[in-house]
């Protein structure tokens, strides 16, 4: 069966441009517009990486530059993360040693380092970083937008459904358009001098600054898969870093073919290649449903959809789109366990009691070559940790993440956060809360501070309206804790 | 919990059913009955005959005002709004459509209920371009009005 998506109802892929390239030596072909694992991908390669301890097949699993998965010898350089490294001609990627090694042949001569200074470093340019970076440049301040991939947009380039939302929040458009938007925003004449996009770029750490005034952060600039190092000093920094795919316990779990969510949307609706032919999507919260659509766009077969709760999680509208196109969706039922020798050949799925507990002898078996996990994100935070801000468990939030106020301020001053990093939510509340991180930013360094607030607040009252309703109880409730838990300290 | 919460598909029962004449004269119905913060279909009617309380509330539409023109249809982010209209012995469906190919006018369709069973087949009477999301119209038997809510083409 052909990988590569020929035809989509709401994408134009084009397959002009090839680009040849070597797997473990072997001539392959990929296009201008793919990454490594995405090639790879295309030409049936579903084996990344081996595990450390057992030697265990390891393919894409995250496919958002978060895991370690699909990490392989590029060019003779190890550890090079092929889900974001982008298809050159002629670049050899193989698999690498377990533990890899050094660099194999000597990188050629580059500056060791550089260095920026800026009022506002923002980590990650996805629907709040990018609001983030206009907001704070809006009022004059001088921005670095920093992001590990190699287009501005984070998760938008790949929700290709309308978003809802109010007009404000560009209800009724496209996630795809929303970013092609915001980034012709952002690279506008008038922020010439104030936005800079630093993109293929790693922020790494946080060092002790030179002056009080400063924070310094150690940033990877990557230029054909070698890395340059850029020091950057800001007065504020705002980390929008986004979230990483949750995993679920059961044998089989790492064999190539088990994929977040992302990473199936990555696929399928950024590079085109089709994740599998057939596949079991796990988790009927909005993410499962929304991608579960996605696939039977992308002309996938999906089997179902199971969800361990009594109910679907997600709007009732995606999951109606769904069962009309014959898709079931299965409540109380887990998977149990997923097969196959060097990648999926099948699922065993369970029924669940109301005390979530397995029954016994409910077990069926499913023909499938995919299984896609849609079972909740995590937030980003370490830079964060690193940082000392206070952190607190909010499982309403989605899990580990800083405290902040009103204004997206952490307990450091200067320090703030924003989007998913801040707990999971949507992607029309990251834009907003984007927004006030932006503004307050920029009124805590003196920037139009008037303005600035009434900015603020307008956009505050925008995000109380959104969670008003009943879906909006979780990320009430965790923003009452965090109000709670900051009191405490 | 509702049975909808459990399996995705709406009965009767969930729904504002509108009269026979207000069928004959054609009305848009919105599917969509959980407070989600969403509001573009009260911004895309031309005759203000949806309102909301409040951007969670869930669409109302006043049958009466209701010109059935379809605008809502293709703008819905959620897909969950169809214009039904009863003409002699058929009726005719204006559903959104995000799957290729795009049917033609005239075109023989499988229509599809809620549950995505076939349950009859449709003869394509217009299709419109909103976007990406076409908005196709199909008629199909007279009883089938608040049953069938998509089409199949087998590809």
């Amino acid at each position: 069966m052909p990988l590569r998506i020929k035809q989509h109802p709401i994408l134009d892929f084009s397959w002009d441009h090839r680009v040849s390239f070597t797997f473990n030596g072997k001539p392959l072909s990929g296009y201008t517009s793919d990454c490594i694992a995405s090639a790879l991908h295309a030409n049936n390669v579903k084996i990344f990486s081996e595990s450390v301890k057992f030697g265990s097949p390891r393919g894409f699993f995250c496919g958002i530059g978060k895991c370690s998965s699909c990490l392989m010898e590029v060019n003779g350089i190890p550890n090079v993360r092929t889900c974001i490294a982008p298809l050159t001609e002629n670049v050899s990627v193989s698999i690498q040693d377990r533990v890899a090694g050094w660099p194999k042949k000597n990188t050629p001569d580059i500056p060791l380092s550089s260095s920026i200074d800026v009022d506002i470093l923002i980590v990650g340019s996805g629907p709040a970083g990018m609001e983030a970076a206009l907001q704070a440049a809006s009022l004059g301040a001088t921005v670095l937008l920093v992001d590990e991939n190699q287009q501005v947009g984070g998760q938008l380039v790949k929700q290709t459904h309308k978003f809802f939302g109010s007009k404000h929040e560009k209800a009724g458009t496209r996630g795809i358009a929303i970013a092609q938007d915001l980034e012709q925003q952002l690279k506008n004449e008038r922020f010439r001098d104030t936005i800079t996009l630093l993109l293929d770029a790693t922020v790494f750490g946080f060092y002790e600054g030179k002056t009080k005034d400063r924070y310094t952060f150690g940033i990877t600039k990557r230029e054909g898969y070698v890395s340059k190092l850029i020091e950057v000093t800001c007065r504020s920094v705002i980390f929008a870093v986004g979230a990483m795919e949750n995993m679920l316990l059961f044998p089989g779990n790492d064999l190539p073919g088990v994929y977040g969510a992302g990473a199936v949307q990555t696929l399928m609706n950024v590079y085109g290649v089709k994740p599998g032919n057939k596949m079991l999507m796990v988790g009927a919260g909005n993410v499962g449903l929304i991608v579960s659509y996605q696939l039977l766009q992308a002309g996938i077969q999906v089997d179902r959809v199971v969800e361990a709760a009594s109910h679907i999680g997600g709007y009732h509208v995606h999951a109606a789109k769904l069962r009309r196109c014959g898709v079931p969706i299965y409540t109380r039922h887990s998977i149990k366990e997923v097969f196959g020798k060097d990648s999926v050949e099948g699922a065993v799925i369970v029924r669940l009691d109301d005390h979530w507990q397995p029954i016994k002898d409910s077990e069926e078996t499913i023909a499938c070559d995919t299984v896609c996990l849609a079972v909740g994100l995590t937030p980003s935070t370490r830079l964060l940790e690193q940082m000392g801000v206070h952190m607190a468990t909010i499982p309403e939030a989605g899990g580990y993440i800083a405290l902040h106020d009103t204004s997206m301020q952490t307990t450091v001053p200067h320090v703030y956060v924003a989007g998913d990093s801040s707990g999971i939510e949507e992607a029309s509340t990251a834009m907003i809360e984007g927004k006030i991180a932006g503004v307050s930013a920029a009124r805590d360094l003196g920037f139009q501070k008037e303005k600035a607030e009434e900015l603020r607040s307008e956009f505050a009252s925008e995000l109380k309206r959104l969670r008003a309703g009943p879906f909006g109880a979780k990320p009430r409730l965790a923003k009452q804790k965090i109000e709670r838990l900051r009191g405490n300290i | 919990m509702s049975y909808y919460e459990q399996t995705g598909v709406l009965s009767l029962k969930d729904l504002v059913l509108p009269t026979n004449k207000q069928l004959e004269k054609g009305v848009a119905i919105t599917e969509c009955v959980q407070e989600i913060p969403c509001n573009p279909c009260v911004d895309s009617c031309p005759v203000h005959a949806i309102t909301m309380k409040d951007i969670n509330a869930p669409p109302v539409v006043d049958y009466e005002q209701c010109i059935a023109c379809g605008k809502c249809v293709g703008v819905c982010p959620g897909l969950a709004i169809f214009v039904v209209r009863i003409k002699e012995e058929k009726s005719f469906i204006s559903l959104p459509y995000e799957f290729l190919p795009i049917p033609k006018k005239g075109d023989v369709v499988d229509a599809v209920d809620r549950w995505g069973k076939k349950v009859d087949k449709g003869l394509v009477a217009r299709v419109v371009q909103q976007g990406k999301t076409t908005v196709v119209t199909i008629s199909v038997k007279k009883d089938l009005a608040m049953d069938v809510r998509n089409i199949h083409i087998e590809g």
